[in-house]
């Protein structure tokens, strides 16, 4: 079974800065990192590819510095390491990205894809499913556990708000990794040593202009416009109160706020 | 030279970093207290190849290198410097023995488990009467048929609670002083060699060291390592190579302890402000962070200087004086700078302080050192 993993290098932050004058990401100073939904992704691709055989291909598209995060997923495991980089995707919102990873899909063959649910930088869980519906396989999002896999279907339990679905699907297929779905494991210092030893293979616009013209990727060809981007407030954790009657519970309540001179 | 680390050492110290941070910083201390290795950190360092790290890939090693390796001494031994003398006995003190004086079978049998990771080596060479003056050393190895019998206590021999590869030091002609000392792989299982408990100690006390007795363990012939009388040179040769280790772990253990100490005096306030606003602080801490930095250096130079197969041997001596000092020294400063909760062993500079000590004393005395490195001066 031929696996594909996409991931994507961020900054290593859980509370992402803005610059409020530019309104894009202050990356100075803060180290790059495998996106950790991602992370995810790659070691449900490892566990599989133990349980059916076959091979783990890794695919980022950006910046030649993402080939760092390649490597640490060679050092993890994987098999290939894919670099998606020009100069022409350059400013691409995630419509852009989905077409240009699923043209670099395509090029490299796959019986599975395995995305992160979402970036920690953009957020929006949306270059996984807009890659599925461009290459036209079906798929599943939330992934949060495989029950079953063979090369021709996969059983997957989806997590959902208020529950959750079991899924069985054909192959080829795309699935989003939730961070339930498996716990990355580490690198190896072996592996880390052969990482460096392989070589990362470069998919540029010239490989992939049968699938993408000009006006489909860049800024060009991004519909969004991000009007303002900002640090969210962070708001301190609730207090669950249990074990309490409806009584004890209101009273608990309002003694708190009273507490607080709210009443 | 550019003093920076490679894009592939970085990334190793990531991993060294990470894992010494997630695995062993939660449970050193109660490690420590319960003077006890925790056997499942053991397989988790396995199974991330910190047993083999400048060992051939074509004997099951990781191939890296031994700059690599101090990398890894120092990250573990930041968070806890019983797992870098559990590595540095097995790596720097067992494995070179086999690796450089063992025959193709020797390799193929005992190595390559050791450097995989799946068995664990330790190495005997002191007794009760013989630390520094190794020539003193008592035990013998009787020729009988196609077995050596070996008759010997050994003394502080980490990891031998746990380890399954023993290299033993015996003589085989007591008439010839250390010309007369062969050395031996002796498994775990043969009979007659039996380990005491672990040794109750002020410092790395999660690591095992204990007493081995050997009353008439029959070795096979052909676990003897080189040739009869090669013996000193050989452990004299490991000890070489296991200094930059232990000056790694010296590394480790100041560096630790420094970055405890960085984050307690931007938190404990005394006379209205944080004690790291006030200029003793940050001059101790200067004076600290220099003498680790340059600590650190002479490490590297020593690794530097093995990778390229030179003579590396006064500059390991050197970086584990050195090193060693100044764990000791910036250990101590921390501890002052922590005040009565640094005499505590709720915080880690406690430790550490305890930890510092042996590494001016194992794997020679900073006073053997000395006599290393005049030597090389030729005064």
């Amino acid at each position: 079974m031929k696996i594909v993993v996409c991931i994507k290098q961020v900054p290593d932050t859980v509370e992402v800065k803005i610059d409020p004058k530019t309104g894009t990401l202050i990356r100075d100073g803060v180290p790059s990192i495998i996106n950790h939904d991602d992370k995810t992704g790659i070691e449900a691709a490892l566990q599989l590819r133990e349980q059916l055989g076959g091979t783990v291909t890794v695919v980022s598209m950006g910046p030649p510095q993402a080939d760092v995060a390649l490597r640490e997923a060679l050092a993890m495991g994987c098999d290939e390491a894919v670099l998606v980089s020009a100069r022409e995707f350059g400013g691409s919102d995630t419509y852009a990205t989905s077409g240009i990873l699923a043209a670099a899909l395509k090029k490299i063959g796959y019986d599975l894809i395995i995305t992160g649910r979402q970036a920690i930088d953009g957020d929006t869980a949306q270059v996984g499913p807009q890659i599925g519906e461009k290459l036209h396989v079906p798929q599943v999002s939330y992934v949060e556990e495989v029950k079953e896999a063979t090369k021709d279907y996969i059983v997957v339990k989806r997590q959902f708000e208020d529950g959750y679905h079991i899924i069985k699907i054909k192959t080829p297929c795309l699935l989003t990794a939730i961070a339930e779905l498996a716990t990355p494991r580490y690198m190896s210092v072996r592996g880390i040593v052969e990482a460096y030893e392989k070589e990362i293979k470069v998919l540029g616009f010239e490989d992939l202009k049968d699938d993408l013209e000009l006006d489909m990727i860049g800024l060009k060809g991004s519909p969004t416009n991000v009007y303002q981007s900002f640090t969210k407030e962070v708001k301190g954790a609730g207090t669950i109160l249990t074990d309490l009657s409806a009584d004890e519970a209101v009273k608990a309540i309002i003694d708190k706020l009273e507490a607080k001179f709210i009443i | 030279m550019d003093f920076k680390l490679t894009k592939t050492q970085m990334l190793q110290q990531e991993l060294f970093r990470k894992f010494a941070e997630t695995e062993i910083k939660p449970i050193a201390k109660d490690m420590d207290e319960a003077e006890d290795y925790d056997r499942e950190l053991l397989q988790k360092l396995q199974k991330i190849g910190a047993f083999g790290i400048p060992y051939s890939r074509e004997y099951g090693g990781q191939g890296a290198d031994v700059l690599t390796y101090t990398l890894c001494m120092e990250e573990m031994s930041k968070v806890d410097a019983s797992t870098g003398i559990t590595l540095s006995v097995h790596t720097s003190l067992c494995c070179p023995c086999i690796n450089e004086f063992g025959t193709e079978e020797q390799k193929q049998k005992y190595l390559r488990p050791l450097v995989d990771g799946s068995k664990i080596g330790c190495f005997g060479l002191t007794e009760p009467g013989a630390g520094t003056d190794a020539a003193g050393v008592r035990t013998e190895a009787r020729l009988e048929g196609d077995y050596y019998v070996l008759n010997g206590t050994k003394m502080f021999t980490t990891n031998s609670g746990f380890a399954d590869t023993f290299i033993v030091f015996a003589l085989t002609d007591k008439t010839k002083g250390p010309k007369g000392m062969s050395a031996f792989i002796v498994e775990r299982g043969y009979e007659g060699l039996s380990v005491g408990p672990n040794i109750e100690r002020m410092g790395i006390r999660a690591a095992s060291n204990c007493e081995v007795i050997y009353e008439n363990v029959k070795v096979p012939k052909e676990n003897l390592l080189g040739k009869e009388g090669q013996g000193y040179k050989i452990a004299m040769t490991a000890l070489g190579g296991g200094r930059i280790g232990i000056g790694a772990q010296s590394v480790g253990i100041a560096q630790g302890a420094i970055d405890e100490t960085l984050k307690y005096v931007k938190e404990r306030k005394q006379g209205g402000k944080p004690i790291g606003k006030y200029q003793n602080t940050q001059f101790k801490l200067a004076e600290c962070q220099t003498k680790v930095d340059a600590a650190r250096l002479m490490v590297w130079r020593a690794a530097t200087e093995k990778d390229l197969h030179g003579n590396y041997a006064p500059y390991a001596a050197m970086c584990k004086y050195f090193a060693s000092d100044v764990a000791n020294e910036v250990t101590r400063q921390c501890v002052q700078l922590f005040g009565g909760y640094g005499y505590c062993r709720e915080y880690p500079v406690e430790r550490a302080m305890r930890d510092a000590k042996i590494t001016e004393i194992y794997e020679g005395t900073n006073e053997a050192m000395k006599m290393i490195i005049s030597g090389s001066m030729k005064v």
